[in-house]
């Protein structure tokens, strides 16, 4: 098998044995980057040279004695989390030129452990999207279908995970933009719960909502990944002190007498009768490995879309004030201070950001704060009880990523109604702080992935991460590759 | 929920963002699209719900006030648009 085409682990194995060196892997990934990357576009920003310098530094590591199961594993970033030295531009004009002083947390948690950083992958601008159309350079196309989306906001990451250009990515998903992506593109995306991954270095979109996840292609590979970035962190507040298991450990076990939900309001109108089938066929997989199946209600979910489009504009109208062109980004020179503010801004914020920051700022503004939300936050509430009632009745929930499989560039980008809907399973679970992986589970008669969404309580992971593994071993769905490069 | 052509004006000089006359006539048609949306939300009677701000439980997180060496005043100067002596410079606020 071609280097580039391993998983973590079976690089991580030849690697430990002596067979490859991180610098040959390290070489094989970015060979595939420039062959590939043209056609799929996932990278804004590739650092070859500084990779193999890293490559050799870990190379050097392992002689030395050290190992780990990310010691000179070549990964991707999302271009959301800062890395110091290398552009973060988050998709966007007004950080196009910005360079962080300094590594998120979870980037240093990553160089500790020895992984190479190939390079910065494609999003919507500032995490706003559910396609990528929304980054203001350029679209990344879906591996399995270049006239298709490959999902949003982490769509660079996805769509190089798919296509062999790293070996695994970051992400971040404040309403789907980890698992809906993944789904797209027929890789593992894990969404950790709120206040799990230290948010230190993560530019911020909804500060109550966003997390950093991992996009993988096997269950195996996220835990591994996951392992490596969970944990408490002084310089984020909301990162929670709670141990960190061995995700590994949960891998191999079965789950007869598992108690799995299946929340009726996920099979209504709108779902791709090709979705609801693969679902519903994992679903009888998962019953036949032994785990209990039956339905559960979550009353509230209609209303998850509009409390998120309220809740995360909001906190993003606040968190984008602090682009105003003084300190770094874009300026467009005006005689006013305060003209200056209005022109940068305009111009440096693209269609849905600008959206969504005037979205937010009514919602907050005098006279519709109560309506809009103070009204949203109390949904939020109602929402959050659904899925502790839940969760009563259920050790994991079990439901379809998003109602349809990939769909088409430039479908609908004239319509952010109906592109918000494309997040329809994905936003409650932010809402609620729970934690959730989506992983292959069939493919439509186009030949796109279908993904499947395995939700878990908070700080659950272990359990989301053990039905996962479990239903990857009985089926061979994430076996199959893209038609893209052979 | 229609949105006037001065109401999307306020809204975009509170966000401090110079829009165009086709960009203000496109917000004002697809803010009140997605407002009448949110209507549904009215539906629900919340009067007695609290409100959920964040889901974890609020608390102060405090640590050690001890000194710690700050970011090196040029790496951050890099980023800015227009470094002047050590400081950001803006265009004046105060005649």
């Amino acid at each position: 098998m071609a280097l580039h085409a391993l998983t973590i682990h079976e690089a991580a194995a030849r690697l430990e044995r002596g067979e490859i060196t991180s610098l040959a892997l390290t070489e094989a990934v970015i060979e595939r980057i420039l062959a590939l990357d043209n056609d799929i576009q996932a990278y804004i920003t590739l650092t070859p040279e500084a990779a193999l310098e890293q490559a050799r530094a870990a190379d050097a590591r392992r002689a030395a004695g050290e190992r780990g199961p990310l010691l000179g594993i070549p990964l991707a970033i999302k271009d959301v989390i800062c890395t110091q030295g290398i552009p973060t531009t988050c998709g966007s004009r007004i950080l196009e030129d910005f360079v962080p002083p300094y590594d998120a947390t979870v980037v240093e948690r990553l160089r500790k452990a020895g992984a190479v950083i190939v390079g910065k992958t494609n999003t919507d601008e500032f995490a706003m999207g559910s396609s990528t159309e929304n980054s203001a350079f350029f679209t990344t196309r879906n591996p399995w279908d270049l006239g298709r989306v490959p999902g949003g906001s982490s769509g660079g990451s996805a769509a190089a995970v798919a296509a062999d250009e790293c070996l695994g990515a970051l992400g971040s998903d404040t309403g789907g933009s980890v698992r809906q992506p993944a789904g797209f593109c027929g890789v593992v995306g894990l969404k950790p719960s709120y206040g799990r991954v230290s948010r230190y270095g993560l530019v911020a979109y909804a500060s109550s909502l966003d997390q950093i996840g991992v996009l993988a292609k096997d269950v195996t590979d996220a835990a591994l990944l996951l392992g490596a970035i969970a944990g408490h962190d002084g310089r984020d507040s909301t990162c929670v002190d709670v141990p960190v298991p061995d995700y590994c450990a949960a891998l191999g076990e079965g789950i007869a007498g598992l108690r799995i939900g299946v929340p009726r309001e996920y099979f209504g109108a709108g779902l791709q009768p090709e979705v609801e089938a693969a679902v519903r066929a994992a679903l009888d997989t998962l019953a036949r490995l032994g785990a209990q199946v039956s339905e559960v209600a979550l009353p509230h979910t209609e209303y998850a879309l509009p409390v998120y489009y309220l809740i995360a504009p909001a906190e993003a109208s606040a968190n984008l004030a602090r682009y105003d062109g003084v300190r770094y980004g874009l300026r467009v020179e005006a005689s006013t201070l305060a003209e200056q503010y209005k022109q940068t801004r305009g111009r440096g914020f693209g269609a849905e950001v600008k959206r969504r920051i005037m979205l937010g700022t009514y919602a907050l503004s005098a006279g519709y704060y109560d309506a809009y939300y103070l009204k949203a936050q109390k949904v939020r509430t109602l929402i959050k009880a659904d899925f502790e009632r839940a969760f009563e009745q259920a050790d994991v929930l079990v439901c379809p990523t998003a109602p349809t499989t990939a769909f088409r560039i430039g479908e609908k980008v004239d319509d952010p109604l109906h592109m918000y809907l494309t997040d329809i399973f994905t936003l409650s679970m932010n809402l609620a702080g729970i934690c959730g992986l989506s992983l292959p589970c069939g493919f439509d008669a186009n030949g796109l992935p279908i993904g499947l969404q395995i939700m878990g309580r908070a700080f659950d992971e272990a359990r989301v991460l053990q039905v996962a593994s479990a239903y990857e071993r009985a089926t061979a769905w994430h076996q199959r590759k893209p038609p893209v490069g052979r | 929920m229609a949105l006037s052509r001065e109401e999307v004006e306020h809204i975009a000089e509170l966000a401090r963002l110079a829009l165009s006359d086709e960009e203000l006539a496109l917000y004002q048609e697809q803010l009140s699209a997605i407002l009448d949306y949110m209507q549904q939300l009215q539906r629900l009677d919340t009067a007695a719900i609290a409100p959920t701000a964040t889901v974890l439980p609020l608390r102060s997180v405090m640590r050690e006030d001890e000194p710690r060496p700050p970011f090196p005043h040029e790496d951050i100067l890099a980023n800015a648009p227009e470094p002047r002596d050590g400081c950001f410079a803006v265009p004046p606020v105060l005649d």
